[in-house]
């Protein structure tokens, strides 16, 4: 039980990943900490592929896990602009009101 | 019990303690910081993986550049962060109960995960003997090979994610001096040279 192995990683993964759905919930008026529960459950998602990769000995899982990781970063980029001009605009980031911009 | 396990317990336990504190810490400055804190760990994880790239990649991407950017978006915006909070425990049984719901079914799922003794996958791109060809290497000849295009496509990504942010946040502010490259073309020496005829030790 205490030997780690596969599984181990498979249920770290699992615990963050569910604590980013709870974060999700938990904050729901406050965009930035909804994006950080985003890359949090990314995180879980590339903890997966290199424990998967690690243990198939396949090293497409490390390549993959490398474009999750840029393109977290460019959702990270994009969704924190959005916030900066939702900002600029409205004098608030709460999630609630957003629902005004819908055409 | 050897020393990779024990780390192994180490940085999964700080990855998911700094992931509970980024969720339910009252100052968002400081979930920023359990956030850097829980991938400084995974990429501990990483390295107890073999995978020391993607470790490095981690750190440099992620705290290094993700981690700065929510830091500076929580201090330049003037928000009033206890407001936000205030429907904070509202939402905490349905959130509770979602995420036990999906954490049940992912450690069932994957807590049973069991491999068939003796049973070799056939792997795509067979991870070579560290001994022989490092992490990097290793990743670099497959990447700019075999997913030259997908690594191509992940660039125009990263291109189009910097216009947008540049395009989002951009605006005309009156304060700002610009140049304007048709006026400095349209002068002409009668527009901005005069010549004066100087008296001998007057001065003008």
């Amino acid at each position: 039980m205490l030997e780690v192995g596969l599984s181990h990683y498979l249920t770290v993964a699992a615990i963050l990943f569910t604590l980013g759905i709870f974060g999700i919930f938990l904050n729901r008026k406050n965009v930035i900490v909804i994006l950080m529960s985003v890359e949090l459950m990314l995180l879980a998602v590339n903890i997966n592929l290199v424990a998967f990769s690690a243990h198939l000995n396949d090293l497409t899982g490390q390549i993959f896990t490398l474009f999750v990781l840029t393109v977290a970063a460019a959702e990270a980029a994009i969704g924190l602009a959005i916030v900066v001009i939702y900002f600029r605009n409205r004098g608030s980031i709460a999630v609630d009101d957003i629902h005004a911009m819908k055409g | 019990m050897g020393l990779a396990d024990v780390f192994f317990y180490l940085f999964s336990a700080l990855t998911v303690g700094s992931g509970l504190m980024v969720i339910s810490a009252r100052n968002p400055v400081h979930a920023v910081m359990f956030l850097i804190l829980a991938f400084i760990n995974a990429a501990g994880l990483f390295i107890l993986l073999g995978a020391e790239f993607l470790a490095m990649l981690l750190v440099i991407v992620y705290v290094g550049a993700v981690a700065v950017l929510f830091l500076f978006v929580v201090m330049m915006l003037d928000i009033d962060f206890a407001e936000l909070r205030a429907g904070y425990m509202k939402y905490f049984p349905l959130g509770a109960l979602i995420g036990f719901v999906v954490l049940g079914e992912l450690v069932a799922l994957f807590g049973a995960w069991n491999v068939e003794k003796g049973h070799r996958a056939i792997p795509a791109v067979p991870i070579p003997d560290p001994a022989k060809l490092p992490n990097t290497e290793a990743i670099g000849r497959v990447l700019y090979t075999d997913y030259v295009f997908y690594f191509e496509a992940v660039g125009i990504i990263l291109l189009t994610a910097m216009i947008g942010a540049i395009v989002l946040t951009w605006r005309q502010r009156d304060v700002a001096k610009r140049q304007n490259v048709a006026e400095q073309v349209a002068r002409t020496p009668a527009m901005s040279v005069e010549v004066r005829k100087v008296e001998t030790g007057k001065g003008i």
